[in-house]
């Protein structure tokens, strides 16, 4: 078969080493940007589907498809997908990241 | 932002000290845990989603579980006008049992003594989580999507199902719009087995179709 004009993600039958069985439990942040996901593709707001997800994880490129893990390809395909939709801005999200990176430091220091 | 959401921003959320197992893709990954906890936040500010929804929308995900899924593979075993309208319909069939099977549609494939079933999901990780919880990670990495359209015996022997010359495989690629369930066959040994005995032999990897249904007794 050939590989012209194939994209990264289209990998069914290419040649790829033993399937590694193990797994991970899911993480809080995980099942969240899930359910955000989710919730953003139900009846009530149709804002996206999955199709969409898909199309911005390929848009990250090769290299970001294979380093990044899972989840972190759905919150970055999610997150451009609302700015490109005007549903947010770059500017909110950047100061709301600001301010729970702040929050979630303090915390950590009030525990130590 | 509420306490119960709030609760769940750290815990086990962003420090991410004590992984049961650890990530196959592990990376750093604070970065996009606070991308991720500042994307509801901005969200539910917005009037997008509620704290509320969001708490839902994870717990429903938590109770999904492949129990669901069994439920049904055991009901169709013992009720053939059952097993009929499942082939033919699974969220319809779930529905009759109460089962919450999502708007997606999901098809069940038949295992037989000619054909044994697999999914696969090649672009990507599409899969029946609505009646077997969220898949493992296996099924989402690059050998899984790659080898199963190619060489599903030679996949399927590594889990330890060696599925005979004389057998038909057929592998199914799932989509965005269409997911697929694999019924596996009643083994042999549990004719006399009520419907509860004959879920607790249905496990998640025979659903997917890497594994069979478990005998009585193993």
């Amino acid at each position: 078969m050939s590989d012209f004009a194939r994209r990264h993600h289209d990998m069914g039958g290419r040649e790829a080493g033993p399937v590694e069985q193990g797994g991970h439990d899911y993480s809080m942040w995980e099942k969240r940007i899930d359910a955000i996901r989710r919730l953003l593709s139900d009846d009530k707001r149709r804002m996206m589907t999955v199709d969409e997800l898909r199309r911005g994880i390929e848009e990250l490129g090769a290299k970001a498809y294979d380093e990044m893990s899972y989840y972190e390809r759905w919150a970055a395909s999610t997150t451009n997908l609302l700015i490109e939709k005007g549903v947010i801005t770059i500017d909110e999200l950047g100061r709301k990241m600001e301010e729970v990176e702040a929050r979630w430091t303090a915390e950590q220091e009030t525990k130590e | 932002m509420s306490t119960e959401t709030h609760g769940h921003g750290h815990g086990d959320g962003h420090r991410h000290e004590h992984p049961s197992q650890p990530d196959l893709e592990d990376q750093p990954v604070g970065y996009y845990q606070v991308m991720t906890e500042a994307l509801g936040e901005v969200l539910i500010d917005k009037g997008v989603i509620t704290a509320d929804e969001l708490r839902q929308q994870v717990e429903w995900q938590d109770s999904r579980a492949p129990v669901f899924g069994a439920k049904l593979i055991a009901r169709a075993w013992v009720d053939p006008d059952f097993k009929e309208r499942l082939l033919e319909d699974v969220n319809g069939a779930a529905a009759e049992l109460d089962i919450d099977a999502g708007d997606i549609p999901i098809r069940a494939v038949e295992n037989t003594g000619q054909v044994h079933n697999v999914i696969v999901c090649t672009l990507c990780s599409c899969y029946p989580r609505s009646l077997i919880g969220l898949p493992p990670d296996w099924y989402k990495s690059r050998a899984y999507r790659s080898r199963t359209v190619r060489e599903p015996r030679a996949v399927l022997a590594e889990f330890g199902t060696e599925i005979g010359d004389d057998m038909e495989v057929r592998v199914h690629d799932s989509t965005a719009d269409l997911r697929y369930l694999v019924m596996p066959m009643r083994p042999a040994g549990s004719e006399d087995m009520g419907e509860d005995e004959l879920a607790d032999l249905v496990g998640r990897d025979s659903m997917i179709g890497v594994a069979l249904a478990r005998s009585p007794g193993e």
